[in-house]
């Protein structure tokens, strides 16, 4: 069994808002062990984003606490790396300027530089946009040079929030087995959000189902399905096995979240 | 073509058909000007014939010096806009950026945006006579309030997500503001800076129309002085002309300096 790489603890986050007190996550417990692909599942408003946002130290929990690799969480640093689902791309830089923005930050040679992220475009696929502006770029092809820039930088853990949540179902379907082929090949610890089960199942080792509001961590599960994987093995028994248990899982709390919503104009507590 | 696409709402139409359209309204104006004139249904006095105006215009510069009269208010909008960039820019960023300076500054600042350049007229001739620095305040007053707030507002654009990217890559704060902040506003500063060239136009000829010894403004009252219309016709044309120019080339400078843009 690997080492533990990210571990949080008793971690809660509550927030004013219109004057009531919002729990957005509480207790939550969990570690991510070294070169996992691990998913937080969850129904949309339930903080799993938040939980992210926290970990890649860009809010700060109310209680707990969360340590990668023995060092606790304080603010954002490159030792996590993160895509978001909007697109974040710098846009008055070019693909290569984009992958090298941490390298240079870090004041290393330019050659030096040029070479990681002429090796992460190859990755990627996107040989020949090297000097390509984001503007001209589809959905697709920014997010992969979202995820070359936050590898580019060789990060611990990988987190990302909902990276392909904009794109359209093919091509989501390819950026799931892109990303997948990406992390066999450079063996990184991931930390993936979404609200897709069939999206949690397939790219996962574990998945992290949370609760509606206030989020929870409702229940770990194991996917045993064999690597690598490809698009085929989504029509597996096996495959549709685990996410019918998964979606009766999440269904529980799709249902919770949408009547505690419907709810909330009248009720004072959040 | 297809000429049911000129009454289809919204319907493209050729782009040689659109140049020609453009071109057809000055020419319609241009026409109908001469018509009025040329018939004696205004006297020359209130509207001479465009090609008296054109004489009028070879006159100037030929006789008066007029490339003097323009360069002299064209002198004074460089310097004052130069004063009021150099100061407003960076006092933009800085209140799009840092909550504390937008909080100490932007009250101040969005009070003083209300009192309109012309009124200081007086008052800087008071304190300054009426040469080149007075029109420089002027210009400097109408411009920089106006930019520091439009900049603020170009900063405040900037989406939190691409900040919040940069700290996540490893940037420290002032590289965020360095290699984020400063080039994502680029684009809007130079825009802002095209719209607030306009107004200076504006009150370097208020300015001039008051008190002056030289420039367009001046050119303008002196003619009605001397009840040459065709002089002042001539000159706000050549404001209109000389403002156009520095519309395009700043949209020219906006395409060279980022092709990023969307």
């Amino acid at each position: 069994m690997n080492s533990v790489r990210l571990r949080v603890e008793g971690l809660s986050k509550s927030f004013r808002s219109h004057g009531a007190e919002v729990t957005a996550l509480e207790g939550i417990q969990m570690e991510i062990r070294d070169q996992e692909f691990a998913t937080i599942l969850g129904p949309s408003g339930c903080g799993k984003s938040t939980l992210l946002r926290i970990l890649a130290g860009l809010s700060r929990p109310s209680a707990g606490s969360a340590t990668l690799d023995g060092r606790i969480i304080e603010g954002p640093g490159k030792d996590r790396g993160m895509v978001f689902q909007n697109y974040t791309l710098f846009p008055w830089l070019t693909v290569m300027e984009n992958i090298q923005f941490g390298l240079r930050l870090s004041g290393r040679e330019k050659s030096e530089c040029e070479a990681v992220a002429r090796g992460f475009v190859q990755k990627i696929g996107l040989s020949g946009f090297e000097r390509a502006y984001p503007r001209s770029l589809s959905g697709g092809m920014k997010q992969r040079v979202a995820i070359a820039r936050a590898l580019a930088n060789d990060p611990n853990i990988l987190l990302l929030d909902e990276p392909f949540g904009a794109l359209d179902t093919q091509t989501r379907s390819l950026m799931q087995e892109l990303l997948l082929q990406i992390w066999e090949e450079l063996h990184k610890t991931i930390l993936f959000v979404t609200h897709d089960v069939e999206e949690a199942v397939f790219l996962s080792d574990r998945i992290f189902v949370m609760t509606a509001r206030p989020g929870r961590i409702k229940a770990v599960l194991e996917v045993p399905l064999s690597r690598p994987r490809d698009y085929q093995v989504k029509g597996s028994p096996e495959f549709l096995r685990i996410k019918t248990e998964v979606s009766r899982l999440i269904r529980e709390e799709s249902i919770r979240a949408l009547s505690s919503s419907m709810m909330e104009p009248r009720t004072q507590e959040g | 073509m297809d000429w049911r696409s000129i009454l289809t709402p919204r319907a493209p139409i050729p782009r040689s058909f659109q140049i020609c359209l453009g071109l057809g309204g000055f020419a319609a104006v241009l026409f109908l000007w001469w018509v009025v004139t040329s018939l004696g249904l205004i006297q020359p006095f209130f509207l001479p014939r465009p090609d008296q105006v054109l004489r009028a215009g070879y006159e100037l510069f030929a006789e008066l010096d007029f490339l003097a009269d323009i360069w002299a208010s064209t002198y004074r909008i460089l310097l004052g806009f130069l004063v009021a960039s150099l100061l407003g820019v960076p006092l933009g960023l800085l209140m799009g950026t840092f909550r504390a300076a937008e909080a100490f500054f932007e009250p101040l600042v969005g009070f003083v945006r209300y009192m309109p350049a012309s009124a200081f007229i007086p008052l800087f001739i008071l304190w300054l006579g009426i040469g080149d620095l007075e029109k420089v305040a002027i210009i400097f007053v109408g411009s920089f309030f106006q930019l520091a707030l439009m900049v603020t507002v170009v900063a405040r654009a900037v989406p939190m997500e691409i900040l919040e990217t940069a700290y996540t890559l490893g940037a420290s704060r002032f590289q965020v503001i360095l290699k984020v902040l400063l080039p994502a506003s680029m684009p809007g500063m130079l825009d802002t800076l095209r719209i607030i060239m306009g107004w200076a136009w504006t009150y370097i000829i208020v300015a001039e129309l008051v008190a002056s010894e030289a420039g367009l403004g001046y050119r303008i009252l002196n003619s009605q002085r001397l009840l040459q219309t065709g002089n002042i016709i001539f000159s706000i044309i050549t404001i209109g002309v000389l403002g156009l120019l520095t519309d395009l080339g700043f949209k020219w400078l906006q395409r060279k300096l980022f092709p990023w843009t969307e």
